[in-house]
C-alpha cells in the first residue's frame, strides 16, 4: 500500500529499500552503539548483567529493597519467558501470566501446610517447569490450525477462565488465596532470609538466561526466528511451523511456571489477584520497551520499568521523574540543541503569566498544592492552576474540571502529533507541556497507582508507533 | 420441566446474546477489513457505559430525568454512539495506522496498550466503585409483557428490539449501499481497491466508526439492563464478543449476530443449570468453562467458524 507514505520515503519495502536498510540504520548513533554491543562476546554480556545483580545485597540493608530487588528477578524472568513467545516466535499470548500462576499454585500445592507435603526445591522446581510447559503445550493445541490470532483469544480467554477458577473453586481456597506455604528447601536446607531468595532467584535468572541464549543459537532458535520473518517462505523450506510454535509457546510457559516457584515461597502466599491482567500488561511494557527478541534487552527493560513503577508510587519522587523524563526526551528529541531550552523557556513564562491571570481573575483556581513534598512541588505550586476542590468533586476522585483536562490532555497531544510544521508543533508544545504539568500535579500524582498504569498503556502505544524495536532490539525491515 | 426457569433463561440469553451480538459484529468488521483483532474493543463499550451514565447525571438522575424517559434512552445511545465512533476513529489513526506494515503483533501489542490506557484512564477519573444507572428508578420493573409463563421487562424488549434493529441497520448498510461496497471491497483486497478508487483510508476510518458506535451501544444496552458499571466491565463484553466472531465465523456479518445470541444462550443456560448438571460441584460463575469449551469445540472441528468460509490463502 503506497497511498499513505509521502514523498520522502517512496519506495519503503521495495528490494534495494530493504538492502540499504543496513546502511541507513548506522547512520545513527544509537545503532552504532548496538553493533558494537554485538560485537562483545556473550559471555562478557552475561557477566555484566549478572555482576550488577550480585553485588546489590552488598549495598542495600532495607528489607524493603531487598524484596523490591527479588520482585525485579521474577519480573526479570517472567519477562524473559514472554520474550520467547512475543519476541522469538512473534506469537500474541495473552494467558501468560496464568501459566505463572500455575507455576505458583503447584508449588502451593508441593509445600505448603495446607496441601500436608514439603517436597525439596531441587525436585519441584523442575517438575513445576515440566508441567507448566506441558499445560502450555495442552492450551495451545486446539488452536493449532489456526495459531496466531486465534492463539491470542484462546490464551485470553484461558486467563479469565484460570482467574474464575482459583476464585471459585473450593481447593484453592478462593480469593483468600492459599498462605501457608513453606519456604524453599535445597537438599534438606531451608532458605530463610531475603539475601538468600535474592540469590536463589539470580541463580535461576543466570540458569534461564544462558538456556535461551543457547536455545536461540540453536537449530529451534533459528527456525523460530526464520518463520517469525515469513511464516510461508519457513514453511516451505519443510519446516514444521505449527510444531514449532506451540514449542516455543510452552517453553515460555514453562519458565513462567519457573517463576512462579520462586515466586510463591518469596511471598509466602498465593492469590487469584497476584496473577490478573495488570501483571501481564506491564510484562509487556517490559518486553517492547527492552526490544522484543534482545535478551539483554529484556532484562534491561524488566529492570528499568519495574524501577520506574516503583519509584512513581511515591509522590514525592513521581514529580522529580515527571520533570525529569519531560526535560530528557525534549533534549533527546528536539535537534539543534537550543530548541528544547527555547520550548522549556517559554513553557515556564507561559505558566507564570497564566498563573498569574488565572490569580487575577478567578482566585480559586489557585488554591490548592500539590501533594508531594520535595522541593519541585513547591516550585510548582505557584506555576500550575491548582483549584482547591479539583480533588473532590462530587464526591469522586477527580471533579468534572479536572476530567475535562485530561481528556483535553489526550486530545491535544494527539492533535499536536499530527501537526505537520516544526514550527509550530514547537509551538503548539509549550501549551500542551504546561497543560500536562496541571493535570500531572492535579490528577496524576493524586493516584499513583494508577496513573503509572495509564502511562504504561500510553507507552505501549508511543513505543509501537516510534520505535516498535524498543531500546536493545533490532529493526525490522519487511518486504512487500 | 420447568418452563418458567426455561422461559426466563432465553430471556436472559437473549438479552445477554444481543448485546455479545453487537460487540462480535463490531469486531468481526474491523477484523474483516484490516485482519487485525481489536484487543480495545471491549474498553469501547465501557466508555460508551460511562458515557451513557454521564448523560443520565446531566440530564437531572434516573430518579427524575428532565426530559421523557424514552427521549432519555435515546440521547444516551445517540451519545455513546457519537463519543464511541469517534473514539474508534482516533484508536485507528492514532494506534492502527501507523502500523500497518509493521509485523503482524505490531497492532496487537498497540491495542493492549490502548485497551490499558482507556481502562486506567477511567479508573483515574471515576474511580474504581460500581456505577449504577438506577434503570429500576427509571422504568418500573413491573412494566413489561406478561403473558403466561412469559414475563419480560420492558427494558429487555427495548435492548433487544434496539440491537435487532441495528444489525438489520448494518446489514443494510453493508449489502445495499455504496460505503458497503467499498467495505467489502477493502475487505477482500485492500491494494485491489486502492486501484479502483476507494480511499481505503477513509473506508477503514468509517468502519472503525460504525464499529465502535455498536460497541458504544451495546455499553448503554449492558448498562441499563444490568444496571452497573465500571472500568473492567469491558474484559468480559470484549472477550464473549471475540468469541462469538469467532464461533460465528470471523468476518462475517449473520455469523456474528447467529454468534453472539449462540454465545448468549449458552451462558444463560449454564448459568441456569450447572448447578444442576454437576450435583452442586460447579457454581453459576462456570458458565465460563462452558462457553470456553465451546471455543475450543469450534477451533478443533470447525475453525473457520459457522458461517465463514474456509480460507485460502493466497502466495
Amino acid at each position: 500500500m503506497s497511498l499513505s507514505e509521502g514523498p520522502e520515503q517512496p519506495r519503503i519495502g521495495v528490494d534495494e529499500w530493504v538492502a540499504s536498510a543496513e546502511e541507513r540504520r548506522s547512520r545513527s548513533p544509537l545503532a552504532r552503539a548496538q553493533d558494537a554491543m554485538e560485537r562483545v562476546p556473550a559471555a562478557v554480556k552475561l557477566v555484566a548483567l549478572v555482576v550488577p545483580f550480585a553485588i546489590f545485597p552488598l549495598f542495600v540493608d532495607s528489607d524493603y529493597l531487598m524484596q523490591v530487588g527479588i520482585d525485579t528477578l521474577v519480573f526479570v524472568l517472567l519477562a524473559l519467558g514472554l520474550n520467547v513467545a512475543v519476541g522469538w516466535v512473534g506469537l500474541l499470548d495473552l494467558g501468560y501470566v496464568a501459566f505463572f500462576g500455575i507455576g505458583a499454585y503447584l508449588y502451593a500445592a508441593v509445600a505448603s501446610e495446607y496441601a500436608g507435603r514439603y517436597w525439596d526445591a531441587a525436585i519441584a522446581i523442575p517438575v513445576i517447569a515440566v508441567a507448566v510447559a506441558v499445560s502450555g503445550f495442552l492450551v495451545g493445541l486446539p488452536s493449532r490450525r489456526l495459531v496466531g490470532d486465534y492463539l491470542a483469544i484462546v490464551t485470553l480467554f484461558f486467563l479469565q477462565l484460570w482467574l474464575v477458577v482459583l476464585i471459585n473453586a473450593s481447593w484453592s481456597r478462593g480469593p483468600n488465596g492459599i498462605s501457608d506455604i513453606h519456604p524453599l528447601k535445597f537438599f534438606g536446607r531451608q532458605v530463610t532470609s531475603l539475601d538468600g531468595y535474592f540469590y536463589v532467584a539470580l541463580i535461576a535468572f543466570v540458569v534461564i538466561i544462558s538456556f535461551l541464549y543457547l536455545l536461540n543459537q540453536s537449530r529451534t532458535g533459528r527456525a523460530w526466528r526464520a518463520l517469525r520473518e515469513d511464516e510461508l517462505a519457513a514453511e516451505l523450506m519443510t519446516m514444521p511451523v505449527n510444531r514449532l510454535k506451540l514449542m516455543g509457546f510452552a517453553v515460555g510457559a514453562g519458565i513462567a511456571g519457573v517463576a512462579g516457584a520462586i515466586y510463591a515461597p518469596v511471598q509466602g502466599a498465593v492469590f487469584p489477584a497476584n496473577f490478573d491482567l495488570v501483571l501481564l500488561i506491564t510484562l509487556y511494557a517490559m518486553v517492547v520497551f527492552g526490544g522484543a527478541g534482545s535478551l539483554v534487552g529484556v532484562t534491561v527493560g524488566a529492570v528499568l520499568i519495574n524501577g520506574l513503577l516503583e519509584a512513581l508510587n511515591d509522590a514525592d519522587n513521581a514529580s522529580w521523574i515527571f520533570y525529569g523524563v519531560v526535560a530528557i526526551a525534549l533534549l533527546a528529541l528536539l535537534r539543534p540543541w537550543w530548541q528544547p531550552l527555547a520550548v522549556l523557556g517559554a513553557t515556564v513564562v507561559f505558566g507564570f503569566a497564566v498563573h498569574e491571570i488565572a490569580e487575577q481573575a478567578r482566585p480559586s483556581l489557585v488554591g490548592g498544592a500539590t501533594l508531594g513534598d520535595s522541593r519541585i512541588d513547591r516550585l510548582v505550586d505557584s506555576w500550575v492552576l491548582l483549584p482547591q476542590n479539583i480533588l473532590t468533586g462530587d464526591g469522586l476522585p477527580t471533579g468534572w474540571l479536572g476530567r475535562l483536562a485530561y481528556i483535553g490532555l489526550i486530545a491535544s497531544i494527539l492533535g499536536l502529533t499530527l501537526v505537520r510544521s516544526h514550527l509550530w508543533r514547537l509551538i503548539g508544545l509549550v501549551p500542551v507541556l504546561y497543560l500536562a504539568a496541571c493535570v500531572w500535579a492535579n490528577i496524576l500524582v493524586a493516584q499513583p497507582a494508577v496513573a503509572r498504569f495509564v502511562l504504561i498503556g500510553a507507552m505501549l502505544v508511543g513505543l509501537m508507533a516510534y520505535r516498535p524495536e524498543g531500546l536493545f532490539g533490532k529493526q525490522r525491515v519487511e518486504i512487500v | 420441566m420447568d418452563w418458567d426457569k426455561i422461559v426466563q433463561l432465553l430471556v436472559n440469553g437473549m438479552t445477554l446474546g444481543s448485546v455479545y451480538a453487537l460487540v462480535a459484529l463490531g469486531f468481526s468488521m474491523i477484523y474483516g477489513i484490516l485482519k487485525l483483532l481489536n484487543l480495545a474493543h471491549g474498553d469501547v463499550l465501557m466508555v460508551g457505559a460511562f458515557i451513557g451514565w454521564g448523560v443520565i447525571n446531566w440530564l437531572g438522575g434516573a430518579q427524575d430525568p428532565n426530559v421523557a424517559v424514552w427521549l432519555l434512552i435515546v440521547l444516551m445511545l445517540l451519545a455513546a454512539m457519537a463519543g464511541c465512533g469517534f473514539l474508534g476513529v482516533a484508536i485507528e489513526r492514532f494506534a492502527y495506522r501507523p502500523l500497518r506494515r509493521a509485523p503482524r503483533i505490531a497492532p496487537l501489542i498497540s491495542a493492549l496498550g490502548v485497551s490499558f490506557f482507556l481502562q486506567n484512564s477511567v479508573l483515574l477519573l471515576f474511580g474504581a466503585d460500581f456505577r449504577s444507572y438506577e434503570t429500576f428508578d427509571l422504568v418500573d420493573v413491573e412494566v413489561g409483557i406478561s403473558w403466561g409463563p412469559l414475563n419480560v421487562w420492558i427494558i429487555r424488549i427495548v435492548v433487544i428490539a434496539s440491537a435487532f434493529a441495528m444489525m438489520a441497520g448494518l446489514w443494510l448498510l453493508v449489502t445495499r449501499t455504496k460505503l458497503g461496497k467499498a467495505m467489502r471491497a477493502t475487505a477482500f483486497d485492500r491494494e485491489a481497491a486502492a486501484m479502483m478508487g476507494i480511499d481505503v483510508d477513509r473506508v477503514i476510518a468509517k468502519t472503525f466508526f460504525i464499529g465502535s458506535a455498536l460497541a458504544g451501544a451495546a455499553g448503554i444496552l449492558v448498562g441499563l439492563v444490568f444496571g452497573s458499571i465500571n472500568h473492567f466491565m469491558g474484559f468480559n463484553y470484549g472477550l464473549k464478543g471475540f468469541t462469538a466472531a469467532v464461533v460465528g465465523g470471523i468476518g462475517s456479518i449473520p455469523g456474528a449476530m447467529f454468534g453472539g445470541l449462540f454465545i448468549g444462550l449458552s451462558e444463560a443456560f449454564s448459568v441456569g443449570y450447572i448447578e444442576d448438571l454437576t450435583r452442586g460441584r460447579l457454581g453459576s460463575a462456570f458458565s465460563d468453562l462452558v462457553v470456553f469449551l465451546i471455543l475450543i469445540v469450534f477451533m478443533l472441528v470447525r475453525p473457520q467458524g459457522i458461517f465463514g468460509k474456509p480460507e485460502v490463502k493466497k502466495v
